[in-house]
């Protein structure tokens, strides 16, 4: 009989055995591990039970800390308990699991191992944090692929009751936990049998109870602190031999049989390469390949790393060999050599020393790195590693996969080496990120490894910008199982699902000889040659590739479907690959339609359905010419212009070259240019705001909401318009101050992504045509010339003079310089308006402490950087430490620039008589508190340089260096909710506590955003968000209110789209407290789930509905005398359900649970009037006695 | 004793009064009330296919306009077992309402496709319905589409309806063709248990602030009672359709209004919306005392005594009516 097969990746695999043998799990989200934690919330909202029949309990803590320290809790309370993490999140648990282990508490935890952050945050995987965590008196089990990591986590469970010694399971993140692969299923039975009821007992036996009191967790003394460590060492050593006693067990009812360390390759080798993770299963394809070419080499997989059992290791190798490469997964700076390395040289010199171990001949051991941030590994990169070690003096630390030009630590491979099974079908998809690409290649990975006999494989690649971004998926699918954890080289299939991919990507670089090419292309047949770059139609023609099209966005929008291609490519694929029969694939693709979207409704079935059935009739084969025609080529990833290093290096990583970067062309300490991303010419917004300069009001709304900064209006003398492109346009200004010169609003129309938040939110109309308003989103490619060429014009005026301008104005801001333009956050992003409002107003002297999330990364990650200069090279100064820290990190930055400040003045009474008394006074009393003042005291500190530039004495050459902090420096601590409410938030409230000047933007989304949506203490009572899934019960946390309660800090909530004035009052109000600050600012996310067109009026719906009431809370006032409180929007005046069911959060609960919903919205709207009315109490209440009530009125919305 | 019972698409009713379709409908507790309160029957309120659709939709589109976006949030929902999406909801209403209550269940059905149309029609029957409306609410935009077509759309929706349905079915129609008498009788022709007359269409207004077209919802008051209470009296005793009069119907003289005129059932909305279910109880006993008071004995003795077949004048339902208007017209009036 067949074994059942099941289809899914190793985050799926393993949380179904951690939650069927756990009664608790403790979890906290961070990539690439969330899922695990996703899955297991959701199987207990569904009521799913566990091998004892009962449903575990899962709950959520405020970070990983707090999820180890609950772990921790529930295990010696007796209940089994789990929890799944990664990288940083492995980190915040370290201390906890030194006090589990050292309390020999039986407990698996699970981890997709992922980088540490260094240099820089990486999200991929690679050893580093599991590497941290091998000093914990954890046992580590590694597993190399979706199959073993589904049965290693069933190991790790079974062993540690057994053993008492806590388990750390890892795969390697994102290869593995996200890697869809067909393997065979674990059955409850198998799982039920490797569980023993009786060591759950004795675990239990072992847990605190009144019942039988006894304490644990003591402190000890330098009497017994010692001895009473060591008496855990029988424990250890009896682990190894228990595990390889579950592996047999598991091999009984499998038939797959594991050991401690296992040996691949040929009996007689003398190469040996020992690794654990994703990439023994590389070196096996390689060590496989070349046994049958003769080759005598070997492969040592390393399953339990910890305990580490020597003998075991011994005993698994060859005695013939001779040399010996052990893979690193990771990069300990310093060391004598990286951890696995150095386990494996330490247990062979105890072997042969003791005679344990006998070779021919005492093995020559080298270490070396691979795959750190899930660098490719691939059989080149094995052969190459072999080829090293066939040398008589191989490198020691020696990397692979890389060019190390610094160091010349790399060893050198050839990259055509390929050991890709030529019954293997490979095909490469290239999606639009969101456009369906990846979702449908699983549902076809699905069916074809759930209705064929064929093996299949998926991985899928993102880039790191949340819009526009391109996914690349890889699928294998063929008769024998994949072991192939690598990228395809070698496609026999390729699809390109957005035309547009072919001018900015070689899409067919990876496409073989014969392969066959769909192209989802809005030209005919006939047409399309003519629109391909030469690149691509050399690639057709040199690979005699087969050529497909369709037009995939007509036949989506005729089905009804509006542009979602997926089903229409994905039909497509089964159709022309012919994995099955093609009336077969249709009937399976209906059914997976089904299965997927039923129930979201009839409709969404039917539309698909007409959509898979309208496809195969627009599908055509395309006759290759002979000769290349095309009279243009690839587009250059950045200008000509642009700067060295991004012409260099940026331009390389855009280009997806950034793997053939050498070491030395690499900043050395994480250190990176700013102002790229206007380089990037990313041309995504198939439609752009165009300007009617007759209807526009100049109000400037529509550059204050937009998200990427590239809607922007200058003023200037009409002097410079003397050399303005023919269409450049430009009008009277319609401020009466400045009549004589022009205004211009002009968008960045390859920047733009198209959102049309500005035409949203524009206010004036066409009164002979209500539609048309004073912008209007207009097809870009036709006008994408002539606008290019009027942005480069624009860009050279002149900015408008600061200190012209009444900055309380939202129509006055709109003539500040952004500096921070064009990130990758998602299209309408309701974050990225603050973020620039903050740039615009204090960029020229801010330092930026950034939490890490969604702003992070569209902050800071590779390959370009939105935070800009101005015209005098200043502009923000950015920095991510960590998502726990930031406010700690910011506070830092304060207190560092405060210090350097008072030396600077120490400095300058020291050298009075240089620079006269006058100019020390001036400098030391400077007041800065206007845009005047503060450029004043930039020409005083310039005054300064120059008086001491040459005076030869150390306190000279002091004050050169901190002169510049004598310019008022604003620090901004900003990030998500996820960090402010949650992880970060003891640090946040100390440093609301600190007095210190600091400036506090979160951006509030009121869900953790960057990971997908998980509940934070943000979330708002009735909605749905991930571990909230049957909606979150509680009140969201009112931060606000909590931080008011110093009565030290300034505080405010803003929405921005409810009353610009009233946020800019804010954030300058906030910016010019001398003390902590804390802005709360509502922001719309793509992870409400509705249109984000609508997101400024939604957050003027959430502010009338009282959900989010904007207040303004300043001590400055109480010290004037003054109500500190003020109430800036009106009584609620819309109902809540009027405002949240706008939003699928909400909406979606009054499908899945109607009931529920109506109670949620009950109590949320109860909240909604106690929170007005405990706020109109608070305004009364701060009331100075004696006084009227304030009459100061709320900032009305321009 | 006065005899308040009449017969409306078959069944015989205790009254002429009829609840008809509103928000008021879509809860359990309300229909208990309005049996309490002396209605007849209730019509749902309607089920939109285009709503169903539409929700559907961008539920999906919503769930999916995020996913596999980036690879730290491949989607932003959790997944839920189930929704309840479609019409379940509303043949959840329909067997509900007929388990509490003993008067018969009206569904109403508002459809786009003929598809639509018919599965819905289907399962209100399966569900318990006593009858459908067919809720015909469609405004003709499409300079290519003619009168015919209109006429011809509704005649095939009927058919069809009728092909597939055993319960009997209402069509509700709006005053908006150019001969409704013929149109009836094709109507009838085509299998129409009964003629709801009138939809009464929402008519945009203009925001003169926003510039911009606005939905307004204005409640119906007497005054729309006449253009029925015409049409019902010139179609009375020409077709053998069963016939209600919806929109216009406030007061106990108002449903007097509408029996005299032919009709078979008055159907309420506005009024409950306005003075509340118990309103019904207050139509109930007015129209009992009015019969009272001008010895009426039952309401079939009223049915129709005011038609055009049965009036001196039948030419006041006619142009001449209209004539005779404008010439008695003075600004004081």
């Amino acid at each position: 009989m067949s074994k059942p097969m099941i289809t899914l990746d190793a985050n799926e695999a393993v949380a179904r055995v951690a939650y069927l043998t756990n009664e608790v799990a403790a979890i906290y989200p961070i990539t690439p591990s969330s899922a695990m934690g996703e899955w297991a919330d959701q199987w207990a909202s569904e009521g799913k039970k566990n091998i004892w029949g009962t449903i575990p309990l899962v709950v959520e803590m405020q970070s990983e800390g707090g999820a180890a320290g609950a772990v921790h809790g529930s295990l010696q309370s007796g209940a089994l308990t789990t929890t799944f993490t990664a990288s940083q999140g492995l980190m915040l648990m370290l201390p906890n699991m030194y006090k589990i282990a050292g309390e020999l508490t039986p407990c698996a935890i699970h981890v997709s191992a992922r980088a540490l952050a260094a240099q820089a945050l990486s999200i991929f995987g690679d050893h580093a944090d599991v590497m941290a965590a091998r000093t914990t008196g954890f046992a580590m089990l590694a597993s190399n692929s979706v199959q073993e990591a589904g049965d290693f986590a069933l190991i790790a469970q079974a062993a540690t009751l057994e053993s008492r010694v806590p388990f750390l399971h890892f795969f390697d993140g994102f290869r593995t936990s996200h890697e869809v692969a067909k393997i065979e299923e674990l059955s409850e039975e198998t799982i039920r049998a490797l569980i023993d009821d009786e060591l759950v007992a004795a675990h239990r036996n072992r847990a605190l109870s009144p019942d039988r009191p006894m304490i644990r967790g003591t402190a000890q003394n330098p009497d017994v602190y010692f001895q009473a460590r060591e008496t855990v060492n029988t424990f250890y050593a009896a682990c190894p031999a228990i595990v390889q006693k579950h592996m047999d067990k598991l091999a009984k009812l499998t038939g797959r049989h594991y050991h401690l360390f296992d040996y691949e390759g040929a009996p007689d080798a003398e190469r040996v390469i020992v690794i654990m993770g994703s990439g023994a299963e590389t070196v096996e394809e390689v060590v496989n390949y070349l046994v049958k070419k003769g080759e005598k080499v070997g492969l040592l997989k390393v399953r339990l790393y910890r305990p580490f059992s020597q003998a075991d290791f011994a005993a698994a190798l060859p005695k013939t060999v001779k040399t010996i490469g052990v893979l690193d997964r990771c990069k300990e700076a310093g060391c004598n050599g990286e951890p696995l390395y150095l386990d494996v040289v330490a247990s062979l010199n105890n072997s042969i020393a003791t005679g344990v171990a006998k070779f021919n001949v005492n093995p020559r051991i080298v270490g070396g790195r691979y795959g750190l941030s899930s660098k490719e590994f691939t059989p080149a990169m094995v052969k190459g590693v072999f080829d090293e070690l066939s040398k008589s003096n191989p490198k020691n630390s020696f990397t692979i996969g890389i060019i190390d030009d610094v160091s010349n630590t790399s060893v050198e491979f050839d990259p055509s080496f390929s050991t890709e099974d030529p019954d293997t079908v490979r095909a490469v998809f290239f999606g639009l990120g969101a456009d369906g690409t990846v979702g449908a290649n699983k549902n076809s990975i699905k069916i074809i490894g759930e209705d064929t006999d064929n093996f299949a494989q998926g991985y899928f690649v993102y880039d790191s910008r949340k819009s526009g971004s391109m996914t690349t998926s890889h699928l294998r699918f063929g008769p024998r199982p994949i072991h192939s954890p690598y990228l395809i080289s070698e496609a026999n299939f390729v699809a390109c699902h957005q035309f547009s991919f072919m001018e900015r990507t070689d899409v067919l670089k990876t496409a073989q000889h014969t392969a066959v090419f769909l192209l989802n292309s809005p030209y005919a047949p006939e047409e399309v040659w003519d629109h391909l770059p030469r690149t691509a139609q050399k690639h057709l023609i040199e690979k005699k590739l087969k050529f497909y099209v369709i037009d995939a966005v007509s036949v989506a929008k005729q089905a009804g479907m509006g542009g979602r291609i997926n089903t229409v490519m994905q039909t497509c694929f089964f159709a022309i690959s012919g994995i099955l029969p093609r009336d077969e694939a249709i009937e399976r693709i209906k059914y997976s339609i089904k299965k997927t979207y039923g129930k979201r409704g009839e409709s969404v079935v039917e539309k698909n359905w007409a959509a898979v059935d309208m496809t195969l009739d627009k599908l055509y084969e395309v006759t290759v010419p002979a000769q290349v025609t095309s009279d243009f080529d690839l587009r250059p990833p950045v200008p000509e212009d642009a700067p060295e290093f991004v012409r260099e290096i940026t331009a390389k990583i855009i280009a997806g070259e950034g793997d053939l970067l050498p070491t030395s062309v690499l900043p050395v300490d994480g250190t990176y240019p700013t102002a790229t991303t206007k380089w990037e010419k990313r041309n995504i917004g198939l439609e752009i705001p165009a300007w009617d300069p007759e209807i526009c009001l100049q109000c400037g709304k529509c550059v204050l909401v937009c998200p990427h900064g590239v809607i922007r209006a200058k003023l200037y003398d009409p002097k410079h318009l003397e050399n303005a492109p023919a269409t450049f346009k430009s009008t009277e200004p319609k401020w009466r101050e400045h009549k004589n010169l022009r205004y211009t609003l002009q968008v960045a129309p390859e920047d733009c992504t198209g959102c049309s938040l500005c035409v949203q939110v524009c206010p004036a109309k066409n009164k002979r045509e209500v539609r048309l308003k004073a912008i209007n989103m207009t097809p870009q490619a036709p006008i994408r010339e002539q606008e290019r060429e009027n942005w480069n014009f624009f860009e050279q005026l002149p900015d408008f003079d600061r200190n012209q301008l009444s900055l309380n104005t939202v129509k006055d801001v709109q003539l500040l310089r952004p500096l921070f333009e064009f990130s990758g956050c998602c299209a309408g992003c309701g974050e990225t308006p603050y973020i620039k409002l903050v740039s615009q107003l204090f960029g020229d002297r801010a330092y930026v402490a950034n939490a890490t999330g969604c702003s992070s990364i569209y902050g800071g990650n590779l390959p370009t950087t939105p935070w800009a200069v101005n015209r005098d090279g200043r502009g923000p100064a950015w920095s991510n430490s960590l998502f726990e820290d930031n406010a700690e990190f910011g506070l830092g930055m304060r207190v560092s620039v405060d210090k350097q400040r008072e030396y600077a003045l120490e400095l300058m009474g020291r050298l009075s008589g240089a620079l006269g008394e006058e100019l020390v006074e001036a400098l030391r009393e400077a007041d800065q508190s206007s845009e005047e003042g503060i450029q004043a005291q930039r020409a005083r500190v310039a005054l300064l340089r120059d008086k001491i530039k040459n005076v030869d004495s150390r306190d000279a050459r002091d004050l050169m260096n901190l002169a510049d902090m004598l310019v008022k420096k604003s620090v901004w601590i900003m990030g998500g909710d996820g960090w402010a409410y949650d992880i970060g938030y003891g640090g946040l409230d100390h440093v609301l506590a600190s007095g210190r000047n600091v400036n506090i933007l979160v951006l509030d989304t009121e869900v953790y955003s960057n990971t997908g949506g998980q509940c934070s203490k943000s979330t708002p009572r009735a909605a749905v968000a991930k571990f909230a899934a049957a909606g979150k019960t509680q009140a969201k946390k009112d931060m606000a209110l909590m931080a008011i309660t110093y009565g030290s800090a300034y505080v405010a909530k803003v929405a921005m789209g409810a009353n610009d004035a009233q946020a800019i009052r804010a954030f300058r109000e906030a910016e010019a407290f001398n003390g902590p600050s804390l802005l709360i600012a509502y922001s719309h996310c793509i992870a409400h789930g509705y249109n984000l067109t609508m997101g400024m009026e939604q957050q003027k719906a959430a502010v009338q509905s009282g959900h989010w009431p904007l207040f303004r809370f300043n001590p400055d006032l109480r010290r004037q005398g003054k109500n500190p409180f003020q109430l800036d929007s009106k009584e609620p005046t819309l109902s809540l359900d009027k405002y949240i069911y706008n939003e699928t959060r909400y909406k979606m609960l009054t499908m899945s649970a109607p009931e529920a919903a109506k109670h949620l919205l009950e109590e949320a709207q109860q909240d909604v009037v106690l929170r007005w009315k405990l706020y109109q109490q608070m305004a009364a209440m701060y009331e100075p006695e004696g006084e009227k009530p304030s009459d100061e009125p709320a900032p009305a919305a321009e | 004793m006065i005899d308040l019972s009449t017969s409306y698409l078959g069944m015989t009713l205790k009254n002429p009064l009829v609840v008809s379709p509103s928000p008021l409908c879509a809860k359990v507790d309300n229909i208990k009330h309005m049996e309490d309160a002396g209605a007849a029957a209730v019509v749902l309120h309607s089920l939109f296919e285009e709503q169903l659709t539409f929700e559907s939709q961008s539920l999906n589109e919503n769930i999916m306009q995020g996913e596999n976006l980036s690879p730290e949030a491949l989607t932003y929902f959790p997944e839920m077992s189930d929704y309840r999406m479609g019409p379940d909801g509303y043949l959840e209403l329909i067997r509900k309402a007929k388990e509490a209550v003993n008067i018969p269940i009206i569904g109403s059905l508002n459809g786009v496709s003929t598809g639509g149309w018919i599965k819905y029609a289907k399962r209100m029957q399966e569900a318990g319905a006593d009858a459908i409306e067919l809720n015909v609410y469609y405004i003709p935009t499409d300079f290519d589409v003619t009168a015919g077509h209109v006429r011809e759309m509704h005649e095939k929706l009927l058919r069809d309806i009728k092909a597939n349905v055993s319960i009997p079915v209402a069509m509700k129609i709006s005053p908006f063709f150019s001969s409704l008498p013929w149109f009836a009788k094709q109507l009838e022709n085509a299998g129409a248990d009964a003629l709801v007359m009138f939809n009464r269409f929402y008519q945009p207004d203009f925001d003169l602030d926003d510039l911009e077209v606005v939905p307004n919802l204005t409640l119906s008051t007497s005054s729309s009672l006449r253009l029925r209470l015409r049409w019902v009296a010139i179609l009375y005793g020409r077709v053998k359709m069963d016939m209600a009069i919806s929109g216009g119907v406030h007061t106990s003289e108002d449903v007097v209004k509408c029996m005299m005129a032919g009709a078979n059932v008055a159907m309420t909305t506005s009024a409950l919306l306005k003075f509340g279910i118990s309103h019904l109880e207050t139509l109930q006993k007015g129209l009992v005392e009015w019969m009272e008071e001008h010895e009426y004995e039952s309401i079939e003795m009223m049915q129709g005594s005011m038609s055009q077949k049965s009036v001196a004048q039948p030419a006041a339902f006619e142009r001449a009516n209209y004539m005779r208007v404008l010439t008695t017209y003075s600004p004081g009036m």
